[in-house]
């Protein structure tokens, strides 16, 4: 039996030398700059694209033909603009990927969604509200966004912006809706506000990234968008009867990649045919 | 087709018919459209509810099969395909459940026909979809069996139907065209995707030739239903038509049409073939098919899983309601 190298060596160096490690060559560095783009680029395109995949669960399974037709909408509006996100990243890298790529072939550590949008899907009162908690945020992110430094940007929130308007309009509606419509339903709705809060503090959560990014002026700053945010939830929910929680506890980590078990599943799914046929073109 | 086997009501001979009767087959052998304020036989609304209610259940019930590939679709572009797709026919499901119900029986009442097993759907949508070929092989063989059916119904003599089926042909062509893609993608990649695509054919060839339903020329049924134009052909005549239509595009495609017996008939001017198995056709239709029970399954469990949604809109809308009144006083 070969023996193992001995773990109290004193030097690093000769522990790697006797497991045979190679020094690996060095990367180039990308420029900082454009890695903080990359970075938040990708924290609103994986957003956009979980989202679309947890939304796309539903499609023939909701509680009416009305609301297929919506999510399918909502999941055909997210995948797009996932498209254009992560295209713009990919570009912003310059390591000649393509968004496909970007989707794909990264591993969960990759990803950089908000923890919220890899949430299951549970009862369709669940998935209402994750989808408002976002709209909600989202809408605000757009608008700041679609005032960009970067006319690449600018010009991929300004449409996006108009899919999102009309997100945040449905599930504001059938918030109200159901938060105010049956016992059963209303405690539906509390159930699932009790289920998520602790996942939207993210949302307004800056690393050295996000500074960097909204200092200079392509996104907006993460922390700017918690007050209106609120206000949206707040005017919704007092008319919904809803409680606004007063907990500010944040679940945090997917915009750095570290995420919830969820994810991986997610991706084993997505991924399957690229990973199972490489380089298979589809 | 969508409405595989569908009992007409009615047969009589002119000497049989009404006064009022003779004068509503000779609107509609002038090729006048029939509109839902007007009289018509029992027979003839009793019979369109049931073709148009088996229809619109096909369309939602066919979500499911491509549905259930939405969430591993291999790139962006055909994730978004896909979703449009499957938005398309619960669309579809939307128009002509609105036609039925011009006939004075509502959604839900066509619904729960469907959850109790009632009513039925195509049989097409009773197989499984098990690789991403399938996706192409449904758009190209499901909607295009579907198209050879609805493009005739465009004339039927029912108004809100005919109108219904000519919103929906435009749409089913655009589905039709997009399997044929991804089949010609497969039937170019790499051998793995050929073996799918030729996997996806073999599977579905005959299920597809199924859904024209048996062989109908003697069938009184099916007389009277082309009386009343709400049949325009034979399931015969159409099932020959998608034989020798398709026949020529598996070629092209370099796949293999799973019939040895297929040979093109110089002296009938198409294609004689094998026909499908009818036993299994029937067992499908009898609630034995390889995913009968999960289609089913799944539609039961949405609707029971959403009465709670949808009551409270309903209170919602109540409680508006009530308190408009309120403030208007
Ligand atoms: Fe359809
Ligand atoms: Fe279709």
């Amino acid at each position: 039996m070969p023996s193992l190298p001995d773990m109290n060596t004193p030097e690093v160096a000769e522990l790697a030398r006797m497991q045979g490690a190679h020094a690996h060559p060095p990367v180039p560095a990308p420029d900082a700059g454009e890695q903080a783009l990359f970075e938040c680029l990708l924290r609103i395109g994986d957003s956009t694209l979980v989202l679309g995949h947890r939304v796309s669960e539903w499609c023939g399974h909701s509680p009416a033909l009305e609301e297929d037709i919506a999510l399918a909408n909502v999941a055909l509006d997210l995948i797009g603009q996932t498209q254009n996100w992560l295209a713009l990243a990919a570009e912003v890298e310059g390591q000649d990927r393509s968004a496909d790529d970007l989707a794909y072939l990264r591993d969960a550590w990759d990803f950089r969604n908000l923890l919220l949008v890899e949430r299951p899907n549970g009862d369709f009162g669940h998935t209402l509200m994750r989808q408002f908690l976002f709209d909600a945020w989202h809408h605000e992110f757009l608008k700041g966004a679609a005032a960009s430094t970067d006319p690449r940007v600018a010009e991929i929130a300004a449409k996006a912006a108009k899919e999102v308007a009309y997100h945040l309009e449905r599930t504001s509606d059938l918030i109200v809706r159901l938060g105010d419509g049956t016992a059963e339903s209303h405690r539906r709705m509390a159930a699932a506000v009790e289920a998520l809060w602790s996942y939207t503090g993210e949302m307004f959560l800056a690393d050295a990234k996000d500074a960097e990014i909204a200092a200079r002026g392509i996104l907006p700053d993460p922390a700017s968008l918690r007050e209106p945010w609120l206000a949206t939830v707040g005017a919704v929910f007092a008319e919904a009867t809803l409680a606004l929680p007063d907990s500010a506890f944040a679940h945090k980590g997917g915009k750095q990649g570290i995420h919830t078990e969820h994810l991986g599943y997610i991706l084993a799914e997505m991924q399957f045919l690229q990973r199972a046929y490489p380089g298979a073109s589809w | 087709m969508y409405a595989q086997v569908v009992k007409s009501e009615g047969s009589k001979t002119r000497d049989e018919m009404t006064p009022e009767e003779l004068a509503f087959q000779d609107r509609i052998d002038r090729g006048e459209k029939i509109e839902p304020k007007e009289w018509m036989p029992e027979g003839y609304r009793k019979t369109l509810i049931r073709q148009i209610g088996q229809h619109a259940h096909s369309e939602i019930v066919g979500q499911l099969p491509e549905g259930n590939w939405i969430t591993r679709a291999p790139t962006l572009e055909r994730k978004a395909i896909l979703l449009a797709k499957v938005q398309d026919e619960a669309g579809h499901g939307l128009y002509l459940y609105s036609a039925a119900e011009t006939l004075g029986v509502s959604r839900d009442e066509l619904m729960e026909l469907l959850h109790a097993g009632k009513m039925k759907y195509s049989s097409i949508f009773n197989y499984p979809t098990l690789t991403w070929a399938d996706m192409g092989a449904v758009g190209w063989l499901v909607d295009g069996a579907a198209i050879m059916n609805q493009v005739p119904l465009q004339r039927t003599s029912y108004g809100p139907y005919s109108r219904a089926m000519i919103r929906i042909c435009k749409e089913e062509s655009f589905h039709q065209r997009q399997g044929y893609a991804i089949m010609m993608k497969m039937a170019q990649g790499t051998p793995a995707q050929k073996r799918m695509a030729q996997d996806a054919l073999n599977r579905l060839w005959y299920p597809s030739l199924m859904m024209f339903g048996p062989s109908d020329k003697d069938s009184v049924h099916s007389a009277q239903s082309m009386a009343w134009k709400i049949k325009m052909n034979t399931n015969d005549e159409l099932r020959q038509k998608f034989v020798d239509q398709t026949v020529p595009q598996a070629e092209y495609l370099g796949l293999t049409v799973p019939d040895p017996d297929l040979k093109w008939n110089e002296e009938k001017g198409g294609y004689d073939f094998s026909e499908p198995d009818w036993s299994e056709f029937y067992d499908v239709l009898a609630g034995n098919g390889p995913c009968n029970k999960d289609r089913l399954g799944a539609r039961v469990k949405a609707w029971e899983d959403g009465a709670w949604f949808r009551d409270a809109l309903v209170v919602h809308a109540e409680k508006a309601a009530a308190r408009r009144a309120v403030a208007a006083e």
